[in-house]
């Protein structure tokens, strides 16, 4: 019999990447070059489905197809606030209607299928999100075991109401929850976790997490042109871990359609994710720039070796708004609109709001995502947590918004506004980040086409901008 | 039934219950280097829900549960018969508003315009 492997923090971290590999059944360094670089599209088309096998693994599972959904009423309000002649039409891409509740049916419906093909003996995902209940709701659906490991409380014991109806939506679809206090050390119970069940790790950054997400980009085009006889002038998109953004961007051109795809977060600038204070004073648990910029800047810290979410590579354009503003117009969607969602996918509505009133009426803007609202999931219960937690929550100007000190619910419409994020200056953190000591003259020709492809910037800009920082 | 019986009732539980348990995974000096100095000073906890496998058991006692995929899990039982207690909150003023607010700034801008 073999000795038991060593359960300390520092000896399963040193495990990491075997641990890894037998995880997700992927070779990395296949993909790998050079110092720092990897062939991105060889490892989504050797590793990943095709857009027409993975639109089809989704139908089998109830996914995808869903409404797109004209919002009139709210572009009625956008245009009474916008300039003359501005004020796109806002349409809405209803996610909601996929059996869990939001867009990550998408991706867990390959993970899913991928864990079963290759016969793991189930599935294991470490998400404090709406990921949780969709891995939960695909692995019901196939009878395999699911497990889901979440950061939830703080060190009161008080959990996060958003991340607790998670829990509870994971536990109704049959799967098993581990419910952890806050920190980065998640990653060192879900490593212990993969090693004793031998489990699928159905990662959100795997190449299946973001193919599945290219049908919501596709789907989207098609409907737009059915509706509008057009395609979308932009696309906005929730972005917290980039797959989102990744994987709709990637469908968006595989359909053919060059619309400006919009990240958009909540602004949380100043609340540091692995606080145990912090953790209960922000209201929004996804989302979030908290997830957003440390993402796009450092991709591949993610829990695989190389995130197939690449951001950077698909943003035109990044923005925030401001927690008040969200749930504003989660509540204006729900009262001019007749959709009840969860604020946090609505993050990318809010923005959207803002951004119709800098485009003409005869252009289109599609919002690309709505979630389930829920007990917890919703702004009531949130701005109550909030107020409990010490945030004052009152109607102004969400300008004055200071995250983890106060909520400001916008008095007038006119006052939702997006504030740009210099993809520039990511862009630059980026670079500093992965090409870190190493000289740029040392790195191989295919290293620094990579980083081209990387930043979207030519090689002599990348050398600039690094003989500059370094 | 008087409140002392109750809480006696309520602080037992026996095999299949549906039982949540708790423990510590990383005391203080055993966190990771790049946590914050706060989440420095407290424990890494656990928390999770199952089926009771001791024949019987008090709270604050060292069990086993079986977990919805059958793990057996050991920990301290802190809850017996767990029930989720998140809300849609109390009613928000600030919310409450918007509503009618936006519709009668449609109402009033839709006459002249267009």
């Amino acid at each position: 019999m073999s000795k038991p492997l060593a359960q300390s923090y520092e000896a399963v971290m040193a495990r990491k990447g075997e641990i890894m590999r037998k995880a997700i059944g992927i070779d990395y360094s296949l993909f790998e070059f050079g110092k720092l670089g990897f062939d991105y599209e060889a490892m989504m088309g050797s590793v990943a489905y095709s857009l027409e096998e993975t639109a089809r693994i989704q139908r089998a599972a109830g996914v995808g197809n869903t409404p797109l959904l004209e919002l009139r009423n709210l572009t009625a309000l956008a245009r009474e606030v916008a300039p003359p002649g501005k004020g796109a039409r806002i349409f809405i891409k209803d996610e909601a209607a996929n059996p869990s509740g939001s867009f990550k049916a998408r991706r867990a419906a390959l993970s899913v299928y991928e864990a079963e093909r290759r016969g793991y003996p189930g599935v294991i995902a470490a998400t404090s999100g709406n990921y949780g209940a969709a891995v939960a709701s695909q692995a019901a659906m196939r009878g395999i075991p699911c497990l889901i490991v979440q950061e939830v409380f703080d060190s009161r014991g008080q959990g996060q109401p958003e991340i607790i109806e998670k829990s509870r939506v994971c536990e109704a679809y049959g799967a098993e929850v581990l419910q952890l206090s806050v920190g980065p050390e998640l990653f060192y119970v879900f490593l212990q976790l993969l090693e004793e069940t031998g489990f699928f790790n159905a990662s959100l950054y795997t190449p299946f997490g973001i193919a599945g997400v290219e049908t919501l980009g596709y789907e989207l085009v098609e409907q737009t042109c059915r509706l509008t006889g057009q395609v979308p002038d932009a696309v906005v998109v929730t972005h917290a871990g980039g797959g989102n953004v990744t994987g709709t961007a990637r469908g968006l051109r595989k359909a053919g359609c060059s619309a400006q795809v919009i990240g958009a977060s909540i602004d949380l600038k100043g609340l540091h994710m692995a606080s145990d204070r912090d953790f209960n004073r922000k209201s929004f648990t996804t989302g979030h720039t908290g997830f957003g910029l440390p993402f796009a800047i450092c991709p591949d810290r993610s829990d695989v070796p190389r995130n197939a979410a690449r951001p950077l590579r698909y943003l035109d354009r990044y923005v925030t708004v401001t927690q008040g503003e969200a749930f504003y117009i989660t509540e204006a969607l729900a009262q001019l609109e007749g959709l009840e969602r969860g604020p946090a996918g609505n993050t990318s509505l809010a923005a959207a709001f803002a951004l119709a009133q800098e485009l003409r009426k005869d252009q289109v803007i599609v919002v690309q995502e709505t979630e389930y609202t829920g007990a917890g999931k919703h702004p009531q219960a949130q701005l109550t947590f909030a107020r409990e937690n010490g945030i004052e929550v009152r109607r102004g100007d969400p300008h004055d918004s200071v995250p983890g000190k106060n909520i400001i619910i916008p008095v007038h419409p006119a006052q939702i506004q997006v504030k740009d994020l210099e993809l520039d200056h990511i862009r630059q953190s980026y670079l500093k980040n992965v090409v870190g000591e190493t000289p740029y003259a040392s790195l191989t020709e295919q290293d620094k086409e990579y980083l081209a492809l990387e930043t979207r910037w030519n090689q002599a800009r990348i050398e600039e901008v690094l003989h500059h920082f370094g | 039934m008087s409140k002392e019986k109750e809480s006696i009732i309520e602080e037992s539980a026996v095999s299949g219950d549906w039982v949540e348990i708790w423990k510590v995974i990383l005391e203080p000096g055993e966190r990771a280097s790049q946590v914050p100095e706060d989440t420095q000073k407290v424990p890494l906890e656990m928390r999770m829900r199952g089926f009771l496998v001791n024949e019987r058991a008090n709270l604050g006692e060292s069990v086993s549960i079986r977990t919805r995929i059958g793990r057996l899990v050991e920990g301290k039982l802190v809850s017996l018969h767990p029930r989720y207690n998140h809300t849609f909150g109390e009613p928000q003023k600030e919310l409450l508003a918007i509503g009618q607010e936006l519709r009668t700034l449609l109402k009033k801008e839709g006459d002249g315009d267009e």
